[in-house]
């Protein structure tokens, strides 16, 4: 384990950024006026965690409902409101800000520059994400809906029109919905252009394209899908908004408005999101595998192909969640062709990983831990992606909790695990602590177990015909055992969560102090203090290869002799 | 015709293990003459359409399974054999960068692979969805309203509600019921498993699909789009029935309402009230478009969609308070007194 | 562990190290966003083309604006000069050509808003009419949005260049904002063939 500060052009200021602090009134003021992107994603992650636990608390409500048949621990009513809420608070201010953040934190870092390309844009995104979520939950008091006060917005998260109408959605709910993720889009899209600008524009001496990390070129790529993904949606929700309260007719079936129009305008943005939070998962695995595998990850320039390919196979497939809407055959194969094309890079990149463990001197600890299951689970998921694409099967399958398991075992499975692996492998960088190992280990195998309890199972009423967005069911079709032991699991999930919550509070005032490369690893944000200080390196790194770190510590192997 | 679909050569019997393991002794049900298929299993097909789908996919999971199993077992080696041994030891294993054969070899291995599944799953989907409706077809128009649905005999002149009867299709006599489906409000999704894959109700589209049953019996299933407040109570019953039992029941629909002058008293106050601006029932003035047609409502065994069995206390239970039954539901609370009710009920229940 | 304090500056030639501007590539990355924003818009208004069920048809009611396209196209043009200008550092030059292009794009508004009134009052097609109106209305109004942004940008930068703040160091950032403005006019371009020439 290095116990020094490598140093990287010159001499670097080994100083820990012991600032002096003011009043607890100029920390705050210090925060909320920052444009330092390390604090900016922090505020993100900080931000994606607590509607982390938000959204799951509802999706435990929700478990709770469905344990039994016909149970009435939630009315209808309400159990559509959580479960619209639960699909919009993760997708939307969960992931896209824990995706953004780690975007923030670590971009600039990996890249050798000293912030963002533009940090005010970069402060003025995050504000816009956050009222985005803070509007979206003031819907649960604001407004007085149809059945009364509370009109958080009860439309599914992919709020089909024409139920969202005025005709169908009176009151506001449906409003806060689409004006709450108008609002954060932009910040989206701000932070999406900001990425970009950095990677293309701010990297330090001698790094190519082609010797940036991998995590920075996949998120080359999710900033390039976000502009052509979160645009539809926004483009979308205006229309939604014209209708609604213009008395525009986009979606009015008396007027000749097509719903249709509706669903594709959506999946185009729907799908392609999916893969927006999907690959800052590959991007975290593919800083995590190499090191803690010994080895350099294997393929570069293919996996760099294999991203860039899945941004732009994905952008074509998204009618594959309009496969039962009434498409002639001819489009619909389309669809089915698209979508299994879209797994190979998908699947090499598998192939990649695991090339990369072997021959390797794998180390177990939790960052791992959490990426090698992501692998499996991942895996698994694609594969049930794959039995989705099958139109004909398709029919059988769509809206039903196959579906349901098939995407939580892509959200939880990969993306959540692979960023809990990013938390335990980034958090001693941020903080200059490490995180309690033992608690990680807990946190781990109980959340892996109750994830595999949940989501394995439920696949099965999926198959016995059970379909989502329900709140009750009835007895006797034989999905009864099986809700229950989904719902278990996801008590012992959210006990997992809780241990990995506390390990986060709990490390940082009483973890070991992390020094600045307690993981023995290769690319530039290990090359300076932990926390960084303000301008991340005293001057500007110059690099020689994919791994600049590799090449100081092995001077006799360096990398550069290789690329 | 249709003996096409049996092409493919039957499951292994690993696809049946999982097969039994997945569906549960119930779907399996002994051969009887009618039975009630009260488990909704993808795997336990009943009809033409749902046989190709579920040939395809043991075929689906027979591919993908191997490829889990591979690679699984890959990693799972992985781990295993390339651990750190000795937490000591700090030198670092051979770095290697690449292969340019083995990356090739596992690009082009998937692409075939994908090739494979996409041919097949073509060749099903055109079988399926370009199929031509015979003359003979038995023609249905279902409506999809928020929360019930109505089903529309066009040929045979009379519309009912939520229990959708068909004949049995054998391979003497094939029977094939072709739906058209629309929808009167938002969108909906028809899906009954064990008959055919799910396809939506959409306002301004008409979506078709057809199915020959191969089985007498009961067939459960529901709305699969999400609708509304009680998406989870549209409820849907498919009745196969045998082509006599099937021609009696027609022959019985088709009849105006039944008029038994012991229960005049309530047909005055369902006539005299609000009711008639939504409901149907032939022979009477009540000719409202709105809710399910009650001509033949006693013939029905539940009612509100599949929320409750039809029987004299869940119906006074319903008039009285619907939103007791089905919170949410579209039928207002008709604020009839105790009497009133127990004589409509009693009226409803001569409409057999 | 090695703790080499060598400073690593073998490889790349660093004197030729360069990359983009990065005001160029933000604003090119913003243009790649809004213009998938604006397919959306008019994909919907292709889709609904014929499809209105009443109220006026496009064949009924609109008139080829030629008059607003020639004036806002050739702002393309009249920017163009106004950046060459100010690389020369004519500054005069580049005042005048500048203002002619705030004209020009001032000219365009006031003609759409004027097609606008005679639309709503005398052929009574507003965005609540018909299938027609509402596309209408959004893709056009949803153009002159841009238009509107990009001409209060235009005017910012006229008044500090008369107050004399402008230099040939800023020609950067203003082709910056030009590149904004021929977005603006390519997306009218496509808005003008669609709706009056296609659509109609």
């Amino acid at each position: 384990m290095a116990d020094s500060t490598l140093p990287i052009g010159s001499a670097v200021d080994l100083t820990p950024p012991g600032q002096v602090y003011g009043t607890w009134l100029d920390q705050v003021q210090d925060w909320v006026v920052t444009v330092d992107h390390k604090k900016i994603g922090i505020m993100y992650m900080v931000y994606a965690l607590i509607f982390l636990l938000v959204g799951g608390l509802e999706a435990l409500l929700l478990r709770v409902q469905l344990a039994v048949p016909h149970n009435d621990f939630l009315s209808p009513e309400v159990f559509n409101r959580l479960f619209t809420m639960h699909g919009t608070t993760m997708v939307f201010l969960m992931g896209m800000p824990l995706i953004i953040g780690f975007a923030n934190y670590l971009v600039p870092l990996m890249v050798g520059a000293r912030d963002m390309a533009f940090p005010r844009m970069n402060a003025f995104s995050f504000w816009m994400t956050a009222l985005g979520g803070l509007m979206l939950y003031y819907s649960f008091i604001g407004g007085v809906g149809l059945q009364g006060a509370g009109s958080a917005p009860d439309v599914t998260w992919w709020a089909y029109a024409p139920l969202t109408e005025r005709a169908f959605s009176r009151g506001h709910s449906t409003d806060y919905w689409a004006l709450s993720l108008i609002v954060s889009g932009f910040g989206t899209i701000g932070a999406a252009v900001n990425i970009i600008a950095t990677t293309l524009c701010m990297r330090c001496k001698g790094m190519t394209l082609f010797r940036m990390p991998l995590l920075v070129w996949l998120y080359l790529v999710v900033s390039g899908m976000i502009l052509v993904t979160i645009s539809p949606l926004t483009a979308a929700q205006i229309m939604l908004v014209i209708d609604r309260y213009l008395g525009g007719h986009f979606f009015d079936s008396q007027a000749g408005g097509a719903p249709i129009v509706w669903m594709h305008f959506f999946w185009v943005f729907g799908h392609p999101e999916v893969y927006v939070l999907v690959l800052p998962a590959f991007a975290i695995a593919n800083e995590v595998i190499p090191v803690f595998s010994r080895k350099a990850i294997f393929g570069y320039p293919a996996m760099v192909a294999a991203s860039a390919g899945i941004g732009l196979i994905s952008l074509s497939v998204w009618a594959h969640h309009m496969f039962t809407v009434g498409m002639t055959s001819a489009q619909n194969a389309f669809f089915v062709l698209s979508t299994g094309l879209v797994g190979v890079p998908t699947g090499i990149k598998i192939f990649n990983w695991i090339a990369t463990m072997w021959g390797g001197k794998i180390r177990f600890a939790t960052p791992m831990l959490f990426c090698t299951a992501f692998i499996a689970q991942f895996l698994f998921a694609g594969l049930t992606g794959i039995m989705l694409s099958t139109a004909p099967w398709n029919w059988q399958l769509h809206n039903s909790y196959f579906v349901v398991a098939h995407f939580h075992y892509v959200l939880v499975g990969a993306i959540v695990f692979c960023f809990l692996g990013g938390f335990y492998y980034w958090y001693p960088k941020m903080t200059g602590k490490m995180l309690d190992e033992r608690m990680g280990k807990w946190s781990f195998w109980l959340f892996v177990i109750g994830f595999h309890m949940t989501f394995d199972f439920m696949h099965i009423p999926g198959l016995l015909g059970m379909p989502r967005s329900i709140y009750t069911y009835e007895p006797g079709r034989g999905w009864d055992t099986w809700n229950m032991i989904v719902s278990i699991g996801a008590m012992v999930q959210a006990v997992g969560i809780l241990i990995f919550a506390y390990n986060l509070v709990y490390s940082y005032f009483k973890g070991p102090d992390a020094g600045p490369d307690p993981w023995d690893a290769w690319t530039l944000e290990w090359a300076t203090t932990s926390p960084p200080p303000a301008y991340n390196f005293a001057s500007e790194p110059v690099v020689a290869s994919r791994r600049p770190l590799w090449d100081l510590k092995h001077p006799e192997d360096p990398d550069s002799r290789y690329e | 015709m249709f003996r096409g679909w049996l092409q493919r050569r039957g499951p292994g019997p690993a696809a049946y293990a999982l097969l039994f393991l997945l569906s549960g002794a119930a779907a399996w049900g002994a051969p009887s003459n009618s039975i009630v298929y009260q488990t909704p299993s993808t795997f336990d097909p009943h009809s033409g359409p749902a046989l190709m789908i579920h040939h395809l996919s043991l075929f689906v999971i027979q591919i993908t399974g191997a490829i889990f199993i591979v690679v699984a077992s890959l990693l799972a080696y992985v781990v295993v054999r390339y651990r750190q041994r000795d937490p000591q030891d700090d030198s670092e294993p051979p770095q290697i960068y690449g292969s340019t054969q083995i990356e090739l070899a596992w690009t082009v291995i998937p692409i075939l692979i994908v090739l494979v599944l996409f041919l097949t799953t073509a060749r099903i989907l055109f079988a399926i969805q370009d199929q031509k409706m015979p003359p003979t077809a038995l023609d249905v128009d279902v409506v999809g309203h928020q929360f019930w649905w109505e089903f529309h005999y066009g040929k045979s002149g009379f519309t009912t509600a939520n229990e959708l009867h068909v004949p049995l299709s054998t391979e003497q006599s094939q029977m094939i019921t072709s739906l058209n489906l629309l929808s009167a409000d938002v969108d909906h999704s028809f899906w009954v498993p064990a008959l055919f894959g799910k396809i939506d109700l959409i306002p301004n589209k008409v979506n078709h699909m057809w199915f020959n049953p191969d089985k007498a019996g009961m067939f459960v299933g529901q709305c699969a789009q999400f609708c509304g407040v009680e998406h989870a109570k549209m409820l849907l019953r498919v009745y196969v029935q045998t082509p006599d039992d099937f021609a009696s029941w027609v022959k019985n629909q088709q009849q105006p309402a039944v008029q038994d002058p012991a229960a005049a008293e309530g047909r005055q106050i369902f006539e005299s009230q609000a009711c008639v601006s939504c409901h149907v029932i032939r022979g009477t003035s009540a000719n409202g478009k709105f809710g399910p047609d009650l001509t033949h409502f006693k013939s029905r065994d539940t009612l509100a969609s599949g929320a409750a069995d039809n029987t004299p206390a869940n119906l006074k239970l319903w008039i009285k308070d619907p939103d007791y039954v089905k919170p949410g539901s579209l039928m207002p609370a008709m604020q009839l007194s105790d009497d009133q009710i127990d004589k409509v009920v009693a009226y409803l229940d001569t409409l057999k | 562990m090695s703790t080499s304090t060598i400073p690593l500056a073998h490889g790349v030639a660093h004197e030729d190290w360069s990359q983009p501007y990065h005001g160029t590539v933000a604003m090119l990355a913003l243009i790649v966003a809004e213009t998938a924003i604006f397919s959306i818009f008019v994909v919907a208004y292709i889709y609904y083309i014929g499809k209105s069920i009443s109220g006026p048809q496009p064949r009924q009611v609109l008139e080829l604006p030629i008059f607003n396209t020639v004036c806002l196209l050739s702002s393309s043009f009249t920017i163009w000069i106004a950046e060459r200008a100010l690389k020369k550092s004519s500054m005069g030059a580049f005042r005048l050509w500048w203002a002619i292009t705030v004209v020009l794009g001032a000219i365009f508004l006031v003609g759409t808003g004027l097609e606008w009134k005679k639309l709503i009052y005398q052929d009574g097609l507003t965005i609540s009419t018909n299938l027609f109106g509402t596309t209408f209305y959004s893709l056009v109004g949803l153009h002159a949005s841009h238009v509107i942004v990009g001409l209060t940008m235009l005017l910012i930068v006229l008044i500090f260049s008369l107050a004399g703040k402008i230099k040939k160091e800023h020609s950067r950032q203003l082709e910056v904002l030009s590149l904004y403005w021929h977005f603006v006019d390519a997306v009218w371009v496509v808005v003008f063939t669609v709706v009056y020439i296609i659509g109609r």
